[in-house]
């Protein structure tokens, strides 16, 4: 998967999470929850959603680096998104 | 139209799910009521035979108004037994009964309506715009209703003289309920109020390897460590877990914490995770995420919004470090929980670092006092140095 592919599909699924928020304004090197009304609850389902459209094991340890979108997209990137 | 949560002083009748005729066991869904904590799923406590619809589809009623009529005792005939009359043309709306004749069943052959085939999308589409699906043709899949569906039924209706509520002052509306119901438990409710730190160093230890271990979709959050703790503390100081009915508080035997969960549009609700002590923290992980989805998307259902017997809030991990809940009655305690943060802590003459949490209690003086207040919360934190144990 390309990392357009990867962020049009990160994009999408933070739109499942907060619908309400505006993605078109989201700053790509900021964190979520600096810019979206995200809580925990909310972070875990958008880790499950990202496990299950891209077939990628995340580690607890690793939801820092899920952060931001950059973050995001070199992240599931390296883990062989697919 | 029940009094679903504190707050709610009207709702409006969305949808049935039953018909004049049908048998109703207790805890089946009866009927979809939009609030202004969003859809919630009606349920039947009593068992009977529903008799009458009172209140159609579309409108909207204050609290306490009869919705319809149930027929307690049970019908003597099997159901189906003799031929029904032709049956209705589906999907067409129910006709009005009349009286019906004592053993009832009426034609409750092939047009069971049972689970409305409609589209999540159409149905929120039909709530917002004030249709009842029952009455609209599907011409998706199968008869299922799909958006334009809905769509088309609305341009048929714009004539009629009953516009759609407007969404308007749901903000203004909500704050308004929510202050009388808060202004009601200060004025009656003695509050009296507790705080205390725990260290959460072994619980989050502890999750951190548990986690490890669980495929992403069981991954536990540490909420749902703190709300296993609040409901099995409760055991030793079960006063905390009753509710005010009259002039006296009744001890209730099970514990349902309610969570409160902060909605998208403003305001928050705050369910009922059934039996949360017998529940293991997986199970109760899986409840919590399934209510705070139905929370924010819909789907609720009645007795998750009446049953709850304590309160337990957080503020989450954005905000601050304490919170004083503001009891909800009947309930007489409210339990908060500020984020989680590290600090220097003085564990056996050594200064170190420490994820901490502050817990609080507010309760209701003529129920308990500060000391087996204190008593409840020294258990919650007990409770969360065993963490395997929860």
């Amino acid at each position: 998967m390309t990392r357009d592919q990867i962020r049009a599909t990160v994009l999408r699924t933070l739109g499942e999470i907060a619908p309400e928020a505006d993605l078109s304004t989201l700053k790509s090197d900021v964190s979520f929850r600096d810019q979206l009304d995200v809580d925990s609850m909310d972070l875990l389902n958008f880790v499950i959603a990202l496990h299950a459209a891209l077939h990628v094991d995340i580690p607890e340890v690793d939801y820092p680096k899920l952060a931001t979108l950059d973050g995001c997209v070199d992240y599931l990137a390296d883990a062989g998104a697919r | 139209m029940p009094i679903l949560t504190a707050d709610m002083s009207a709702g409006t009748l969305i949808e049935w799910r039953k018909k004049p005729g049908d048998a109703l066991e207790r805890g089946d869904i009866i009927a979809l009521v939009e609030t202004d904590k969003g859809l919630i799923d009606i349920e039947v406590f009593t068992p009977g035979v529903l008799e009458r619809i009172v209140v159609p589809p579309g409108t909207t009623v204050p609290t306490g108004t009869v919705l319809a009529v149930i027929r307690e005792e049970a019908p003597v005939g099997a159901p189906a037994a003799a031929p029904a009359p032709p049956a209705p043309a589906p999907l067409a709306p129910p006709p009005h009964p009349g009286p019906l004749p004592l053993t009832g069943e009426r034609g409750a052959a092939a047009d069971a309506p049972g689970r409305l085939k409609i589209s999540p999308l159409a149905r929120k589409l039909a709530a917002e715009l004030g249709i009842d699906p029952v009455t609209v043709r599907g011409t998706g899949v199968g008869g299922a209703i799909r958006r334009e569906d809905i769509e088309q039924a609305a341009a048929a209706l714009a004539a009629a003289p009953e516009k759609p509520r407007a969404a308007l002052d749901r903000s203004a509306r909500l704050r308004q309920a929510i202050g009388a119901a808060m202004a009601r438990s200060k004025r009656e409710i003695p509050h009296y109020y507790l705080a205390t730190t725990i260290d959460m160093h072994r619980a989050m230890t502890w999750l951190a390897e548990e986690n490890l271990k669980r495929p992403v979709t069981d991954r536990l959050l540490y909420g749902v460590l703190l709300i296993k703790a609040v409901a099995l503390a409760l055991k030793e100081v079960p006063e905390l877990n009753s509710v005010w009915r009259g002039n006296e508080p009744v001890l209730r035997p099970a514990v349902h914490v309610g969570v409160a969960i902060s909605l998208r549009g403003g305001g928050l609700v705050a369910p009922a995770l059934h039996d949360t002590a017998g529940q293991s923290i997986g199970d109760l992980m899986r409840c919590f995420r399934d209510l705070v989805l139905r929370a924010r998307s819909g789907g609720l259902r009645s007795s998750e919004l009446s049953d709850s017997t304590i309160t337990v809030t957080s503020l989450g991990e954005q905000g601050v470090e304490s919170v004083f809940g503001v009891i909800f009655p009947p309930q007489v305690a409210i339990v908060g929980f500020g984020k989680i943060v590290e600090r220097p802590w003085a564990v056996g003459g050594r200064i170190v670092a420490r994820p901490l949490v502050t817990a609080t209690l507010s309760a209701d003086h003529r129920v308990s006092d500060g000391h087996r207040g204190g008593l409840f919360l020294a258990a919650v934190d007990r409770l969360l140095q065993e963490p395997a144990l929860l």
